[in-house]
């Protein structure tokens, strides 16, 4: 069975079209987006800036709330949970966050900012129980024990990453949503805390939805990936598949435009014209189509195309993907 | 005789009763028309570096140490403050990486070009030069974009403005300081094609600062890979690629997963990153190298050419 399934899934926010305007416009920031999560598995969420990651994964983690669709997490929905229901299954899914500093109360010790998740949930029995236990997070994260005792500030931006890590942790979700976790680290870094994920989800069969800006490491960390343009997505299928032969020209030129460090890959780079479309005025049709070097029109700039499975296990919102 | 030659140089920051070296003895040279990367993780001391060649660090906080900054065989470093103002987006021209905050976002884009060129070719000051620039960065329909303000337009059309001005005093060196770090990777294809183009077109020099490796491949003639304020790797940018011979060069490019690699856990360089006033001393890296001995934490290596055009800085580096 599915760990998580989403189904028709939009969130829209209301934005004020002018100033003084009382008509309201829409940005559709997640429209109409399908896709499951099976147990222990990761699935890769990437895309540009804006087409609608972090309120896909926040609309998942319940803090934002959905205009239409379905979540099942388990089979229950809980798009439309709240109050002291939601709270019950909040602790199978938690979220971590690209700028753990700002996601961690600064004048909190790190235990306390553990031991805040263990009480909210009541985890522990005893005074002794909840300190044992996050000695054992602590450690489980890669860091000393003794770190209970200080500041978020006193910690570099990975080991503030181990903390928020940590944390989540806490209430052994099945679920997380890991929102573009290593981008504000050092590259050398890094490493170190994918490594940290990757043996976290081997030990507790925790399931990921890893959303990140760098390709390589998607396709690094992730059994499938999903790319999401403008709110939609318009390819899902097995990471190598989606790396070595995207279906959809928008992933083909994603994936063409990473520059890679090897000097003797002969790949060609695809240079898109113009700009990503902002989601409150997305193109008719194909929502692609006026960057596309493969549209034919008129029926690109007419007609939406649904995502499609093209092959066993790989789906693309393409009219004419093979 | 090269464009420019950084030459040792030393800058140190005055924090209290501290000195903190940012700049510890780095030396780069570029020839005309040659792109060199300077590449590194954030806090290594790459803008300082950058900003040192029109001396556009503030002193105080900043001192100049030691070393030179030759520009066409004359030392920035002792130039008057007149000599500073023609060279500063004459001769050499900087993009940032936040083309927004070198904006100014209450004057339209059109005016802001003719201001540069009012500064650096007073002659050519006109609408129709303003259009050439912007036509040549790649701006679609730029006679109806002149009349923009820069909050009316994308971060990469922003940038493609940022170096029309860069370009209006017709620089021998573009200084491009993460240009593409704040942009999608589909814009920022197509902004370093523009500049692999402009430079093919212009003959310019480019220093490019990244800390990306991958862009190194597309983009460099030449790359200096700096840690914790010195440059540690000095090689033809394919050489190093192909063959990284500083031990901090091999494990960045074993850290991070490649696309259509293998899928092998990574390979993590433990520990941090040193904080400036946090070096340590001997190597720099020492604490987080695999292949340290225990003279490494003594003795600080110096950059020495181990082969013809490669320059490490490592005790054990050896010539092939
Ligand atoms: N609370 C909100 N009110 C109005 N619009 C919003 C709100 N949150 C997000 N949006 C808009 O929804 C769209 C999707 O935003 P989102 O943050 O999900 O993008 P993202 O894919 O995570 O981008 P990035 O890669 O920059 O993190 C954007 O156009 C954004 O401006
Ligand atoms: N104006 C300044 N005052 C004090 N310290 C500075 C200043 N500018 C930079 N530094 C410090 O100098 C070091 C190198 O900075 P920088 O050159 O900006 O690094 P990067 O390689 O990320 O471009 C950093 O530790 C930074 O904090
Ligand atoms: S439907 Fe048309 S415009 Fe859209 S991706 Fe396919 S070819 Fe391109
Ligand atoms: S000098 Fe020693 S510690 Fe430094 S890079 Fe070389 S081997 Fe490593
Ligand atoms: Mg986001
Ligand atoms: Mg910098």
């Amino acid at each position: 069975m599915n760990l998580l399934e989403v189904k028709n899934l939009k969130v829209h926010f209301p934005v004020k079209h002018g100033l003084f305007s009382r008509v309201k416009a829409h940005v559709k920031a997640v429209d109409d987006v399908s896709f499951t999560i099976r147990p222990g598995e990761t699935l890769g969420l990437v895309g540009e800036s804006g087409c609608g990651k972090t309120t896909l994964g926040r609309a998942i983690v319940k803090l934002v709330e959905p205009t239409a669709g379905s979540i099942l997490f388990e089979g229950e929905d809980i798009a439309r949970l709240s109050g002291s229901e939601l709270r019950v299954r909040r602790r199978k899914f938690q979220m971590i966050f690209q700028d753990p500093y700002g996601s961690l109360n600064p004048r909190m010790t790190v235990g306390q900012i553990i031991g805040e998740a263990i009480d909210i949930h009541h985890l522990a029995e005893s005074t002794s129980a909840r300190q044992k236990r996050i000695v054992e997070l602590l450690k489980a994260v890669g860091l000393d024990p003794i770190h209970a005792q200080r500041y978020p500030h006193e910690f570099s931006g990975g080991q503030r990453q181990r903390i928020g890590i940590a944390r989540a942790l806490a209430v052994e979700p099945q679920l997380i949503v890991c929102d573009e976790p290593v981008s504000a680290l050092d590259v050398s870094v890094q490493a170190q805390i994918i490594n940290l994920l990757q043996d976290l989800q081997q030990q507790r069969g925790i399931a990921y939805l890893f959303i990140a800006h760098d390709l390589a490491v998607v396709e690094h960390i992730s059994q499938r990936v999903m790319v999401m343009y403008l709110g939609k997505v318009v390819e899902l299928a097995e990471a190598k598949a989606i790396i070595s032969a995207p279906k959809h020209p928008y992933t083909q030129a994603l994936i063409s435009a990473v520059p890679v460090v090897d000097p003797d890959s002969k790949r060609k780079r695809i240079v898109l014209p113009g700009d990503v479309p902002s989601p409150m005025h997305p193109p008719a049709g194909c929502p692609f189509h006026p960057r596309c070097p493969m549209a034919q029109l008129p029926r690109c700039e007419a007609e939406s195309p649904a995502l499609r499975e093209v092959m066993p296990g790989h789906w693309a919102a393409c009219h004419f993907a093979k | 005789m090269p464009l420019l030659e950084i030459k040792n140089l030393k800058l140190d920051f005055i924090a209290g009763d501290r000195n903190l070296r940012a700049v510890d003895d780095v030396s780069i040279t570029i020839n005309a028309g040659e792109t060199v990367c300077l590449v590194g993780e954030s806090g290594c001391g790459k803008s300082v570096t950058a900003l040192s060649i029109a001396r556009l660090v503030p002193r105080p906080p900043a001192n100049y140490v030691g070393g030179e900054i030759l520009l066409n065989g004359r030392d920035v470093l002792k130039m008057t403050k007149s000599e500073l103002q023609a060279i500063r987006g004459g001769m050499v021209s900087y993009i940032f990486q936040d083309p927004s905050a070198s904006l100014n976002p209450v004057f339209r884009v059109g005016s802001q070009i003719k201001e540069s060129l009012k500064l650096h070719r007073p002659e050519k000051a006109t609408d129709a030069e303003v259009i050439r620039l912007l036509k040549l960065v790649g701006i679609p329909a730029p006679e109806s974009r002149i009349k923009d303000y820069p909050h009316q337009m994308s971060g990469g059309m922003q940038q493609r403005v940022m170096i029309a001005m860069a370009l209006a005093s017709e620089p021998k060196l573009l200084v491009a300081d993460e240009p593409t770090t704040a942009l999608d990777v589909t814009i920022q294809a197509q902004i370093l094609d523009l500049l692999l183009d402009l430079k093919k077109r212009l003959g310019m020099s480019i220093l490019l600062i990244t800390h990306n490796l991958g862009i190194v491949g597309d983009m460099a003639d030449r790359v200096a890979v700096m840690y914790a304020g010195q440059v540690v790797e000095l090689a033809p940018a394919l050489e190093l690629l192909r063959r990284p011979l500083h031990p901090y060069t091999k494990a960045l490019m074993n850290s991070v997963p490649k696309l259509s690699g293998n899928m092998q856990r990574l390979q993590a360089i433990p520990g941090n990153v040193p904080s400036l006033g946090n070096f340590p001393s001997g190597c720099r890296f020492y604490p987080r190298c695999p292949s340290a001995q225990p003279e490494c934490a003594k003795t600080m290596p110096q950059l020495v050419e181990v082969e013809p055009k490669r320059w490490v800085r490592c005790l054990y580096a050896k010539p092939l």
